[in-house]
């Protein structure tokens, strides 16, 4: 089959299960595969990690996952630090550390911006996800951690890579520090739950003495003057607008309920999501 | 055919058997022996005489014969060996003496072994997949799974992928959408660590014995959890286990006491439901009564309400995906978090009703699993107020008008007294919103808004982890409080009707509840008649000799610490055949019966699941207990407190059968419900089994077999493969495939029914006021009121809100009325706890099974959730709110203390927003100790949090835990132990 390997991760769809970091561990760990990989040492590393990231505070939270592994990168910056032709890249995209020429090469590890590359002090080698190459090699259709997880988090795709862009550009994807230049295989959908914030409140009026949630009104974030998002209130009278830019600075935030009631905020958005609290509407 | 004929038969079989199976060779030559068979008047015989390997016979009766099998007459032989074999007719000549064996029975089971292999010397299985590696399948408590074997070696486990030739999965249209569930297994996370689980260094290899243990002389029982271990014989193990049975039995019965996890390697035989208690029954023990453990709020309250009791209270499921998918307009989840630890069967379904658009609302002190990862409104109660703010709900509904009131007035009774207290007329407290905000700290203005829309929408309450019962906030002081308020939540908005009802997606998958497979629970090989469902439909179809324990004595599971170190304690009966089942008594010592001697530990751990564990702990160096024997896999936390221990296999290295998620009827009918496919898998012996190491099955055995029992145990030489054909054979599974072929392949997907013929959906056939139509024979017919399947299993045949059972009992914390109660754990109940600030929630784990998987060398030691390796070990994460730990100086992945005056433990601080300020939460997920100074009476490094809950049960008059409420405090961990116990309540 033509076409390069490319690997799709949909951060909203993992939920932390831990399968993929697992399976890799079942792959690897007392399993020695001549041409590919020494064994995985028994604990320490994580060819496939999945990193933790809350957003926001208590109560408005949001816990997000985001599996990170080798890159497989078209311009490898492990490539360049590596020695005798250590690291090879395959033409069907996947980047493979032979397991005895890149002995002794601890740089390697050093050399990958994403720390997925992982030293074996037993074999005094770098080790590092390999895309299953052995298995796709053998006609497996699909890799392990894809083949384990259960949310259908990850997606292989072995396609051109004009067709990969158009796809990337489709799905609004987007790949781990794009600014290096080294040109990931694996792309993240929906990474703005990891790299930008939102800011949430709840808007709350007084009926007839009591305090009640106010569902349905209208919020309107702006900036400088300028509206940027609406949205209604749900029935609990929450609101949520999500993908600001990180230490983007001062917004404005009012709302209207069809009844007539108002309420406005202004805030700085720093590093982290903002919960505003209860915002009480009054005439 | 004749006598004479078929014994020749015999011999010239074997001979020839030998002659073309190596491995068949092999095993003639383990023993040499003379075997006898004969009729009773000895008019016709033949001996079979092995030696070397060689198979000698000769006509008539002989002299001096290791063994005879002896007939009654030769209609009753012929019959007994003629091809095809009939187990009803070879266990009818065995019970009712037309067939005896005499002699040494061991070698007689070998024989009888031998003569059953020449059939399984022929047999095959597994798929080979090239490069010399085969395919095998298996079962785990996380889901079955496809095993790569190259030159004896687990190379990988995996989910299982489904071919083309297996049956086709159902679809569910709903809304203009059509959901199919994908073609293959999920596996949880202990199901996927299983090959480090298998090759871990902490596999026990050999049997051993305490050095300081000597059976005639000083047992220096003292020293129980501090003394090293040596190795020892197979024969030196068993002769002290045998030679301590017998000293234990001359005390008199039930002085062997039994225990064992609620839980076990997956598969039918090898289930301590299955080879243990027929062993047991056939040697006599005291046995530890389980509690309804995860299922206590549902058992001790929610059952008086509706019955239900053979389903320990919880509400039916039947048909609820395809009902909730169509027409729930608002799902509910009340302290459920699916996601937690039973697999991810589920978790697509729930992707679904997102997809839906579906709006979600969570209630947990912690913003679980399950709601981080689909989104929606997280509403976080104080733990054990929840029933505050479901009476408050209940306020709205009424002063509103927002519940169903035909339902209430035609199926329901008390609901007037309900209303009277809800509105504050009983104790002129109204349970307005803004009551329960005082409690619970959730603003009444979002309780309003949440009564109303579910009072105006069709509502699918989660109510639980499985969403029809389970764990959370059920199992707590408060438990029994909050499941009843679950199902009079669920009465008032009337359950049954289309789009209302309990569930999260978790159950109710549309498949063939038809299909006979049995469950784990259904006794299997037990022959145990009284205390597994193997009545129901496993000793009919599978027929085999039954067998009873004739030790009356039982003691319950959360007192035994007290039954050993104080001589008594008492419980009452974990009984689901009726709601009534659960006021019975009963007691250690048992009228007549013997003091316990020795115990028989098989099985995982009990310091990390059990509540104020270092009481377990203490028990082990109690001198009333003279002998210890642990039957274990792994070295565990608790492994060290036994005199002798036997080194049990793996599920890999034996064979075993079992279905995906069928623990069968007696424990969760239907439980299979769960997954998207029924999958039945022959569990595969895909590897020999490490070192010394044996299958319970053949354990069990060997001790039988020093005791006279081993033919009677193995049932005339049945091994644990033989029992898998006779489970195969007795199943539906024969009518659709071959037993050639299920071994081979190694799993079944069972078709679901068709769209037309599926099961009706969950309560509907009570809320139309018709006669029970789901697919569940509960409750007993003697349980109807009136006419047989007609109402609910209550008093009145109706829905309850005041129990009347509940009336004929006084039990303060279960009043008829629901009556709000707060905690029992707080400092006015009991002043020691003055000094703890912090509420502690012990949920059940998400990557081990409980405690299964949290070895020191499994995968799962990695996961940083679980555990974090701090210099070199790795300590179990505390969930701490970043304000609690920065108040504290406490930062991620600090060591720090918990503690309170019943324990102290040591774990990895992991900060986080998801749980609201003043709450910790650590799961009960360790099966290791370390403690810091002596055992009992230290801080442990090991992570059994189960220390810091309380041994009071969650009510007077009910034999269940109560965690998740406890009082705590914490501290950056010193490093030096300091921490002194307090005699608790």
């Amino acid at each position: 089959m033509a076409g390069k390997w490319n690997m799709v991760v949909d951060i909203e769809r993992c939920d932390n299960c831990r399968n993929c970091f697992l399976a890799v561990k079942d792959e690897h760990i007392g399993n020695e595969f001549p041409g590919y990989s020494a064994p995985q040492p028994e604990h320490g590393h994580s060819w496939v990690d999945v990193k933790r990231h809350e957003r926001g505070k208590w109560p408005a939270v949001e816990a997000r996952f985001m599996p990170v592994m080798c890159n497989h990168c078209d311009d490898a910056p492990c490539m360049k630090a590596a020695k005798n032709g250590a690291i090879k890249k395959r033409a069907d995209g996947i980047v493979i550390i032979d397991p005895k020429k890149s002995k002794g090469q601890k740089d390697i590890v050093d050399a990958c911006p994403y720390g997925a590359i992982f030293w074996n002090e037993e074999e005094q080698a770098p080790q590092a996800w390999f895309f299953d190459a052995h298995l796709l090699d053998e006609g497996w259709e699909k890799t392990r951690i894809e083949q384990a997880c259960p949310t259908g988090a990850f997606r292989s795709l072995k396609v051109e890579d004009a067709e990969m862009r158009r796809i990337a550009e489709k799905e609004g994807l987007e790949v781990l520090k794009p600014e290096l230049g080294s040109k990931p295989r694996v792309h993240y959908k929906n990474m703005h739950l990891i790299t930008h914030c939102f800011v949430a409140g709840s808007v709350t009026a007084e009926v007839g003495g009591v305090e009640e949630c106010a569902a349905d009104a209208e919020v309107v974030l702006s900036r400088a003057g300028n509206e940027l998002a609406r949205a209604k209130t749900d029935l609990f009278g929450d609101f949520r607008f999500d993908r600001l830019e990180k230490n983007s600075g001062p917004y404005q935030l009012q709302v209207e309920s069809d009844t007539g009631g108002r309420a406005s905020v202004d805030f700085s958005m720093a590093e982290e999501s903002l919960h505003l609290g209860a915002l009480a509407l009054s005439a | 055919m004749r006598f004479s004929i078929i014994l020749f038969g015999m011999v010239q079989a074997l001979r020839l058997v030998a002659r073309l199976y190596p491995k068949f060779r092999d095993r003639l030559k383990e023993r040499n022996l003379i075997a006898q068979f004969k009729l009773q008047d000895n008019s016709q015989g033949r001996w079979v005489q092995i030696d070397n390997g060689k198979v000698r016979s000769r006509k008539g009766i002989h002299e001096k014969p290791d063994f005879s099998v002896v007939f009654k007459n030769r209609a009753i032989a012929e019959e007994f060996l003629t091809p095809p074999f009939d187990q009803l007719v070879r266990i009818d000549a065995a019970k009712n003496f037309k067939l005896l064996v005499e002699g040494s029975d061991e070698l007689a089971v070998w024989f009888m072994t031998t003569l059953n292999e020449m059939q399984r010397v022929r047999w095959k299985s597994g798929t080979p997949v090239g490069n010399g590696v085969v395919r095998y399948t298996n079962g785990t408590n996380g889901g079955p799974v496809f095993v790569y074997v190259k030159d004896g070696k687990i190379l990988r486990i995996t989910p299982v992928e489904f071919d083309d030739e297996d049956a086709p999965s159902w679809t569910i249209k709903a809304r203009g959408k059509e959901f199919t569930p994908p073609r293959h297994t999920t596996l949880a996370s202990h199901g996927l660590c299983q090959k480090s689980m298998v090759y871990s260094k902490n596999r026990i290899l050999y049997p051993m014995k305490r050095v300081d243990f000597d059976p005639h002389g000083e047992r220096n029982i003292q020293n129980r959890g501090k003394s090293k271990f040596v190795r020892i014989s197979w024969d030196e193990a068993l002769d002290i286990v045998v030679g301590e049975i017998k000293r234990s039995k001359a005390h008199g019965p039930g002085a062997v006491l039994v225990t064992h996890g609620s839980h076990h390697q997956w598969g039918n035989l090898g289930h301590y439901l299955s080879a243990f208690n027929r062993f047991w029954n056939l040697i006599g023990c005291s046995k530890l009564h389980n509690n309804p453990d995860s299922w206590e709020g549902w058992y001790w309250g929610a059952m008086h309400h509706w019955g239900n009791s053979l389903r320990l209270g919880t509400p039916e499921f039947y048909g609820t995906v395809e009902d909730c998918l169509k027409e729930a307009e608002l799902m509910v989840f009340w302290s459920s978090d699916p996601d937690a630890s039973y697999g991810y069967e589920g978790t697509i379904r729930r992707e679904w009703a997102k997809e839906l658009g579906i709006p979600m609302v969570h209630i947990d002190p912690f913003l679980n699993h399950t709601a981080a990862h689909l989104g929606g409104k997280w509403i976080s109660p104080k733990p054990g107020t929840d029933s505050a703010l479901a009476q408050a709900l209940c306020h709205v509904w009424i002063t509103e008008n927002l519940y169903d009131k035909e339902f209430i007035e035609k199926r329901t009774t008390g609901f007037d007294e309900w209303k009277a207290y809800i509105l504050g007329e009983t104790d002129g407290a109204p349970k307005t919103p803004e009551w329960q905000e005082a409690e619970t700290k959730v603003p009444a203005r979002e309780v309003r808004a949440l009564a109303r829309e579910w009072g105006r929408k069709k509502t699918y309450l989660g109510a639980g982890g499985w969403g029809c019962g389970l764990g959370g906030a059920g199992r707590g002081p408060m438990g029994v409080q909050w499941a009843r308020m679950m199902t009079m939540l669920g009465a008032m908005q009337g359950f049954g009707r289309a789009g209302v009802n309990f569930g999260n997606l978790q159950f109710g998958a549309p498949l063939d509840f038809s299909f006979y497979f049995p469950g784990y629970a259904e006794g299997s090989m037990s022959g145990e008649l009284a205390y597994s469902a193997n009545a129901a439909n496993n000793y009919q179809r599978m027929p085999h000799v039954v067998t009873m324990n004739s030790s009356r004595q039982n003691i319950p599971k959360i007192r035994l610490p007290e039954a050993i170190m104080e001589g008594s304690a008492s419980g009452f009966l974990t009984d689901v055949s009726s709601v009534r089942g659960q006021f019975l008594r009963y007691g250690y010592p048992a009228p007549g019966h013997a003091k316990i001697q020795m115990m028989y530990k098989y099985g995982s751990p009990n310091f990390g699941t059990m509540v104020d564990s270092n009481r377990w702990v203490r028990m082990y160096q109690s001198e009333n207990l003279p002998f210890v024997v642990n039957q274990s896999i792994w070295w565990e936390g608790e492994t060290p407190f036994a005199d002798v221990i036997l080194p049990a296999c793996t599920v890999f290295e034996r064979w075993d059968i079992g279905e995906y998620y069928n623990v069968g009827a007696g424990y969760v009918h239907h439980m299979f419900s769960m997954v998207n496919h029924r999958v039945v898998s022959l569990q595969h012996k895909c590897i020999k089994p490490l070192g010394e190491s044996k299958s319970d099955y053949d354990i069990f055995l060997a001790v039988a077999e020093r005791l006279g029992l081993g033919a009677m145990y193995s049932e005339g030489g049945n091994t644990d493969l033989d029992w898998c054909k006779r489970v195969f054979d007795s199943s539906d599974l024969a009518k659709r495939t071959t037993w050639k072929k299920f071994l081979k392949k190694g799993y079944f997907v069972v078709p679901p029914d068709p769209e037309n013929a599926r099961a009706p959906t969950a309560s509907r056939w009570y809320y139309e006021g018709r006669k029970k139509d789901t697919p569940e024979p509960y409750p007993l017919p003697s349980d109807y009121v009136g006419e047989f399947g007609e109402g609910l299993q209550t008093t009145s045949g109706k829905f309850e809100f005041l129990p009347e059972t509940l009336s004929q009992i006084d039990d303060p914390a279960r009043p008829p009325l629901n009556k709000y109660q707060k905690s029992y754990e707080n400092a006015e109940a009991e002043p020691a706890l003055a000094d703890f600030p912090l509420q502690l929630l012990t949920p059940h784990t998400r990557y081990p099974f409980h405690i299964m998987g949290d070895d020191e060398d499994c995968t799962l030691q990695d996961i940083r959730e679980h555990r974090v390796r701090v210099n070199g070990h790795a300590y179990l994460v505390a969930r701490v709110n970043r304000q609690d730990a920065e108040a504290r100086g406490v930062k991620d992945d600090d060591l720090i203390r918990l503690w309170n005056h019943r324990g102290s433990v040591v774990c990895a601080a992991q900060l986080t927003d998801r749980l609201r300020p003043g709450v910790v939460s650590a799961c009960t997920g360790s099966a290791q100790y370390r403690p810091a100074g002596e055992p009992g009476n230290s801080t442990d490094l090991g992570g059994c949090v189960n220390m810091l809950n309380p041994k009071k049960t969650i009510t007077e008059q009910a034999s269940g835990m109560a965690p998740n409420t406890s009082l705590i405090e914490f501290e950056k961990w010193t490093g030096v132990d300091t921490w002194q116990r307090a005699e608790a309540a």
